[in-house]
C-alpha cells in the first residue's frame, strides 16, 4: 500500500523525468558499449534536445511549428561556416549560432505568431523551406547540396572526439536542456504559456501579455534547435541542407507528439523511437519507409496522447 | 512582351495543377476539418500508375481511368482505416496521421513502382502553338482544360445534386447534417474519394510536363497547401485563385528574379499575404469565441 502510494507520488513529481533520464544515460554505455550504439544514443540525445524546443513551443504554448528544422539548420551551419570561413572558435560558433537563431526567431516570430492553427503551420513551414533553400543554393558559402565539412569541437582546450566522449557531451547538453524545460514549465512563464494554450482571450484577460509570451517560447525553441544543430554538425563532422529540410521538421514534430505532447521525458522517448527505429529497419531495406509511415499512423491513431502520458495514465489509474 | 506572355502561360499551367491540389485539400478540410498531407501523393499515384499501365500496353484513356480508380481506392482506404478510427483527435494528431499516411504511400510506391523519374508522352503532340509571339504547348491546354472542367463539374455536383448538397451541409455543420438524416461518415468517405480522384487526374495531365516519381507528392502537397491557405482555407474559389497565383508568382520569380529561388518566392509571398490578411485572400475575419 505504502509502496503504491509512493510510486504515485514519484510519477507525479517534477524532477522524476530528469532522474530517470540521468539513470538511462549512465546505463546505456554499460549495456551497449559498442561505438555504434553510443553514436546512435548520442543522436537520440541531440534530436531530443532539438525536439525539446518544440515541446516548449507546441506542448506548453500550443503553437504549431512545421519549420523547426530551419533553426537546427541555422545552428548547424553556424558551426560549419564560422570556423571554416571566418576562423572562429567552434565553441563560440555554437553560442553564436544559438544567438543568431534566437534573433531570427525574434524577427520572424513577431509577425507570424499572430497567425493561428493551420495558418501558423503554413507560415512556419514556409520559413523552414526558405532556410533550407538558402542553405541549398548559396553553394559558395554553404557548399550547396553536398554540404560541408565541420571542424572538431573543442571545449576549453579539450578536443571532443570518439563515440564515448560525444556520448557524454550530448548527454550533458540534453540534461541541461531538460532541466531548463522542466523549470520553464514550473515558472510563471510556463503557467502563462499553458494558460494561453487553453484560451488566448482568457489568458489576455488575466493580464498575460500573450504576444510576448508566445514570442518568448518561439525564441527559446529556436535556441534549443540551433544548439542541437550545432552539436549534430560537430559530431558528424559533415552537414548537408537535409538538416533543415521539411521532412526533418516533420520528424521533430512526430517525436514530440509520439512521445507525448508537452512531456519532457516523452520527448526523449519520441526521439529515441524515431532515431532508433530507422536503424533497426535498415534490415528491411526497401520496406523501411512503408513501415515507418505505418508505425507513425498506428501510434497516432491508437495512442493520440503519446507514449509516455498514456503509460503514466495507465499506471496511475491502477494505483489505489 | 512575348517573354511576359510566355511566363503567363507556364505560370497558369503550373498554377492550374496547384489549384487542383488545393481544391482537394479544401474538399477534405471542409467535410472533416482534416488537412490531408497525402493529397500530393494522389497526384503521384495518378501519374505513376498511368505510366506503368501504359508501359504494360494499355491505351492512355484506359490506363488513366484505372489510375484514377486506384487513387480513389487509396483515398477511401485512407479515410476508413486512418481518419475514421481517429475521429475527434486534435488537429495536430490528424496532421501527423496524414503525414504518416503520406510516408507510407511513398514507401509502398517505391516497392510497387520504382525509384526512377518517369514521363508520359504529351497527349496531342509536342508541336508548340504560337500565340502572340509566345508559344503554348498543347499539353498546357490539356492541363488548363482539365482544371476548368473539374472546377465546373465540382461546382455542378456541389450545387445541383443531392449528394453534393449533403456534402456542403456536412461542411457547414456536421451535427445538423446528421440530424436531418445525412450519413455523415459516407459523406466524409465521398470527400476523400473525390479529392483522390481530382488529385490523380491532376497527376495524369501534369506528368508529361512535370515528370513523376514516387516522392513527388511532398512538394505538390506543400504548394497545394500553400495555395489553399493563400486563398483562405476552406474556400473553393480561394483555392483555385490561390493555386493560379502561386503558379504565376513562382514562374515570374524564376523568370525575372532567380530560378534557384522559385520555391522561395511562393513561400515568401505567403508569409507576406498572411502578414496583412491572416486568414488568406478570401477568408473571413478572424473571430475567437470564448
Amino acid at each position: 500500500m505504502a509502496a503504491t502510494a509512493s510510486l504515485s507520488r514519484v510519477l507525479r513529481a517534477r524532477l522524476t523525468p530528469l532522474i530517470v533520464l540521468a539513470a538511462l544515460m549512465v546505463l546505456v554505455p554499460v549495456l551497449a558499449p559498442s561505438s555504434f550504439h553510443l553514436r546512435v544514443a548520442a543522436l537520440v540525445w541531440i534530436f531530443a534536445l532539438a525536439a525539446l524546443g518544440l515541446t516548449i513551443l507546441m506542448g506548453y504554448a500550443g503553437q504549431v511549428s512545421l519549420g523547426h528544422a530551419g533553426f537546427v539548420g541555422i545552428g548547424a551551419y553556424a558551426m560549419a561556416i564560422g570556423p571554416a570561413r571566418l576562423g572562429l572558435d567552434p565553441l563560440l560558433c555554437l553560442v553564436l549560432g544559438a544567438v543568431l537563431a534566437g534573433m531570427i526567431a525574434y524577427g520572424v516570430g513577431r509577425p507570424i505568431l499572430k497567425l493561428k492553427g493551420y495558418y501558423l503551420a503554413i507560415a512556419t513551414l514556409g520559413f523552414g523551406v526558405i532556410v533550407a533553400l538558402v542553405l541549398h543554393s548559396e553553394a559558395e558559402i554553404t557548399g550547396g547540396p553536398d554540404g560541408m565539412a565541420v571542424s572538431r569541437l573543442s571545449l576549453f582546450g579539450w578536443r571532443v572526439s570518439g563515440a564515448l566522449n560525444w556520448y557524454w557531451v550530448t548527454s550533458g547538453a540534453l540534461l541541461i536542456g531538460a532541466l531548463l524545460a522542466l523549470n520553464i514549465a514550473a515558472s510563471p512563464t510556463g503557467r502563462a504559456l499553458r494558460a494561453l494554450h487553453d484560451s488566448e482571450v482568457a489568458a489576455a484577460g488575466t493580464g498575460i501579455d500573450v504576444g510576448a509570451k508566445k514570442l518568448a517560447a518561439f525564441v527559446v525553441a529556436a535556441v534549443y534547435g540551433a544548439v542541437a544543430g550545432g552539436l549534430l554538425a560537430a559530431m558528424n563532422g559533415l552537414i548537408t541542407p537535409e538538416a533543415a529540410s521539411f521532412s526533418h521538421s516533420i520528424e521533430l514534430v512526430a517525436m514530440v507528439i509520439i512521445g507525448g505532447l508537452g512531456s519532457v521525458f516523452g520527448t526523449v522517448v519520441g526521439a529515441a523511437f524515431l532515431v532508433v527505429l530507422p536503424q533497426m529497419l535498415t534490415a528491411l531495406q526497401e520496406y523501411e519507409q512503408a513501415v515507418l509511415g505505418l508505425l507513425i499512423m498506428v501510434f497516432m491513431i491508437f495512442l493520440p496522447q503519446g507514449i509516455v502520458p498514456s503509460i503514466r495514465a495507465y499506471i496511475l489509474e491502477r494505483l489505489p | 512582351m512575348s517573354e511576359f506572355l510566355q511566363l503567363v502561360f507556364s505560370g497558369l499551367t503550373v498554377g492550374a495543377i496547384y489549384a487542383l491540389i488545393a481544391l482537394g485539400f479544401t474538399l477534405i478540410y471542409n467535410a472533416s476539418d482534416v488537412i490531408n498531407f497525402a493529397q500530393g501523393d494522389f497526384v503521384m499515384i495518378g501519374g505513376m500508375a498511368t505510366v506503368f499501365l501504359m508501359s504494360a500496353g494499355l491505351a492512355l484513356p484506359v490506363a488513366a481511368f484505372i489510375a484514377v480508380v486506384a487513387s480513389v481506392g487509396v483515398g477511401l482506404l485512407l479515410h476508413r482505416f486512418a481518419i475514421e478510427p481517429a475521429r475527434g483527435a486534435s488537429p495536430v494528431t490528424l496532421i501527423m496521421i496524414t503525414i504518416g499516411a503520406s510516408i507510407f504511400i511513398k514507401g509502398v510506391a517505391q516497392i510497387v513502382f520504382d525509384k526512377q523519374f518517369h514521363s508520359l508522352p504529351a497527349f496531342s503532340g509536342d508541336a508548340p502553338i504560337p500565340v502572340g509571339g509566345a508559344t503554348l504547348l498543347p499539353q498546357s491546354l490539356w492541363v488548363l482544360g482539365t482544371t476548368l472542367g473539374l472546377v465546373v463539374a465540382l461546382y455542378l455536383f456541389l450545387e445541383h445534386t443531392l449528394s453534393g448538397k449533403a456534402l456542403l451541409a456536412t461542411a457547414a455543420n456536421r451535427l445538423a447534417a446528421r440530424l436531418v438524416g445525412i450519413n455523415v461518415t459516407l459523406i466524409l468517405a465521398m470527400a476523400f474519394g473525390l479529392s483522390a480522384a481530382i488529385g490523380a487526374l491532376a497527376g495524369v495531365v501534369a506528368t508529361p510536363i512535370t515528370l513523376t516519381r514516387y516522392d513527388i507528392g511532398t512538394l505538390f502537397a506543400l504548394k497545394g497547401f500553400a495555395a489553399a491557405m493563400l486563398g483562405g482555407m476552406g474556400n473553393p474559389v480561394g483555392a483555385v485563385v490561390g493555386g493560379l497565383l502561386i503558379g504565376l508568382l513562382e514562374t515570374f520569380g524564376a523568370g525575372y528574379v532567380s530560378s534557384t529561388y522559385k520555391d522561395a518566392v511562393a513561400f515568401l509571398m505567403i508569409l507576406f499575404v498572411l502578414f496583412f490578411l491572416p486568414r488568406g485572400l478570401f477568408g473571413g475575419r478572424s473571430v475567437e469565441r470564448v
